[in-house]
C-alpha cells in the first residue's frame, strides 16, 4: 500500500513541478467555454439553457488534453519501466496514474466549473447540482481517458487515436451527466453515472494494465 | 556496507536459474535455449554483437517481457508467476535513464518514495553526484545522467541487479567507482547481470555470449 501512495505522491510532485499540462487544460476549459457567448450572443436565455451541456462537453475535452502525456512521458524516458518493476501490479500502476490525472486535472476543472457556469449565465442556484454531476463525471473522464491513453501508448498517431477511442466511450456519461445537471429529480441520472463509475472503476485499470504490459514488452 | 534483503539459501538449488529461455521480437527469434544459473555473489556479463538480444534478455529477467519459451526460477520456484513479487527482488537500470529534467537530482531519486534525505545523499555520494544534489537534472551531462540512474542501485535492497549497458557515457574514474560498487554488492551476497559491449571488470564473472547460445 505504501508503494501505491508513493506513486500518487510522485504524480502530484511531477504535476506541481511541471504544471504546464494541468494549467493548459484549465485555460483550454475557460477559453473554449467563453467562445460560446461570442458565438451565441451574451444575452438571452439560450446561453443559460445550454450552459450545463457546454460545461460538461468542454470539461470533457479539456480533461483529454493532458492524457497523451499521462503515460507517454513516462514511456519515453524509461520511467514506465521503473514503475512496472516497482513491486506494484500493473493495474495498480494504471489506477495510481488515473487517480493522479483526476487530482491534477479533474479536481481543478471541478473547482473552476462553477465560475465558468456563471459566466455562461447559468442560474447560481443550479450550479451545485451541475458540480455534483461533474464529480462522478470527471472521475469517469480520468478512468476512460486513462484507459484510452494506455491503449494508444506507443502507437503511431496515438495522439489522434486517443480521443477517437475515448470520446465514443464517454457518450453515456455525457448523456446522463448533462441531463442530471438540470433534471428536477435527477436520481435516475445520478444512478446511471454511479453505475458507469462502478463499471469503469475495475475495468479501466485492468484494461490499462494489459495495455501497459504490452507497451513495455 | 549495504543491507541486502535476506534470502534463505536452499542447498543444491541455485538462487536464480534460467532454463531454455527464448525471446521473439516481431517474427524473429532473438535468442533461444538460454540457460544459466546464478548464486549469491555471482555475476553474469552478457556480451555479443548488437541485436544479439542482450537488452531483451535483461528485460525478460526483469519480468517486463514474458519469455516465448523456457522458465525463470527463483530458489527453484517460477519467478515470473508473480511479477510484483519478482520485482521486489531486483533493481533494473535500463538503457533509458528515467530522469525527470524538471526535478532536481535529489528529487529524482526521491520520486520512487520510501527513502529519506540521508539515504538519497548517501546514494548520490556513491556515484560522486553529491555536489549536484540541488541542481535541476536537465543540466546534467549524459554521463552524469547515467550515474544518477545508477544511483538508484544504492537505494535498493534488492539482491539482483539487472543492468543494460551500465557504463555508457561514463568516464574512466566513474567506471572504476562502479566496479568497486559492483564488487561490494557481490561481497554482500548480491547478484549482477549486466549487458555490455564495453569492457567491464567484474572478477569471477562469467561472460555469456548470447549469439552462441548455451553457457
Amino acid at each position: 500500500m505504501s508503494r501505491f501512495w508513493a506513486l500518487i505522491r510522485r504524480e502530484l510532485v511531477l504535476a506541481l513541478r511541471q504544471a504546464g499540462d494541468s494549467v493548459a487544460a484549465l485555460l483550454f476549459f475557460v477559453i473554449a467555454a467563453s467562445l460560446f457567448p461570442f458565438a451565441l450572443g451574451p444575452g438571452g436565455t439560450i446561453l443559460a439553457r445550454i450552459a450545463p451541456g457546454i460545461v460538461w462537453v468542454v470539461a470533457l475535452l479539456a480533461a483529454l488534453l493532458p492524457l497523451n502525456r499521462l503515460f507517454g512521458a513516462d514511456f519515453e524516458d524509461g520511467s514506465l519501466d521503473q514503475l512496472m518493476v516497482s513491486g506494484l501490479p500493473a493495474s495498480a500502476v494504471a489506477l495510481g496514474k488515473i487517480i493522479g490525472h483526476w487530482l491534477t486535472t479533474g479536481l481543478p476543472l471541478l473547482l473552476i466549473a462553477g465560475p465558468v457556469a456563471i459566466m455562461l449565465r447559468m442560474d447560481g442556484a443550479a450550479v451545485p447540482q451541475l458540480l455534483a454531476s461533474l464529480v462522478p463525471g470527471t472521475m469517469l473522464f480520468s478512468l476512460v481517458g486513462g484507459m484510452a491513453a494506455a491503449i494508444t501508448l506507443g502507437a503511431r498517431g496515438g495522439t489522434v487515436l486517443l480521443p477517437l477511442i475515448a470520446l465514443p466511450l464517454m457518450i453515456p456519461a455525457v448523456i446522463f451527466g448533462a441531463a442530471g445537471a438540470i433534471a428536477a429529480h435527477p436520481i435516475g441520472e445520478f444512478a446511471m453515472l454511479f453505475g458507469l463509475l462502478s463499471l469503469f472503476l475495475p475495468v479501466a485499470p485492468l484494461a490499462a494494465a494489459g495495455a501497459l504490459r504490452a507497451a513495455v514488452s | 556496507m549495504r543491507n541486502i534483503a535476506p534470502h534463505q539459501p536452499i542447498s543444491g538449488v541455485p538462487l536464480l536459474q534460467a532454463r531454455g529461455l527464448a525471446a521473439i521480437r516481431g517474427e524473429r527469434v532473438v535468442f533461444r535455449d538460454v540457460s544459466f544459473s546464478l548464486d549469491a555473489g555471482g555475476a553474469l556479463l552478457l556480451v555479443g554483437p548488437n541485436g544479439a538480444g542482450k537488452s531483451s534478455l535483461i528485460r525478460l529477467l526483469a519480468g517486463l517481457t514474458a519469455p516465448a519459451a523456457g522458465d525463470l526460477l527463483w530458489q527453484g520456484a517460477d519467478a515470473l508467476e508473480d511479477p510484483p513479487l519478482h520485482a521486489t527482488r531486483l533493481c533494473f537500470v535500463g538503457h533509458h535513464d528515467a530522469i525527470k529534467p524538471g526535478l532536481s537530482v535529489a528529487e529524482n531519486l526521491g520520486l520512487a518514495g520510501r527513502v529519506g534525505a540521508a539515504a538519497i545523499m548517501t546514494a548520490l555520494t556513491r556515484m560522486d553526484l553529491q555536489r549536484f544534489a540541488e541542481l535541476p537534472a536537465r543540466l546534467l551531462s549524459s554521463g552524469q545522467r547515467r550515474r544518477l540512474a545508477l544511483a538508484r542501485l544504492a537505494l535498493s535492497d534488492a539482491p539482483l541487479w539487472l543492468l543494460d549497458e551500465p557504463t555508457t557515457g561514463l568516464d574512466a574514474a566513474s567506471v572504476a567507482r562502479l566496479e568497486r560498487f559492483f564488487a561490494e554488492h557481490r561481497a554482500a551476497g548480491g547478484m549482477i547481470i549486466a549487458a555490455t559491449h564495453l569492457p567491464l571488470d567484474m572478477p569471477g564473472s562469467v561472460p555469456f555470449d548470447l549469439s552462441r547460445g548455451v553457457l
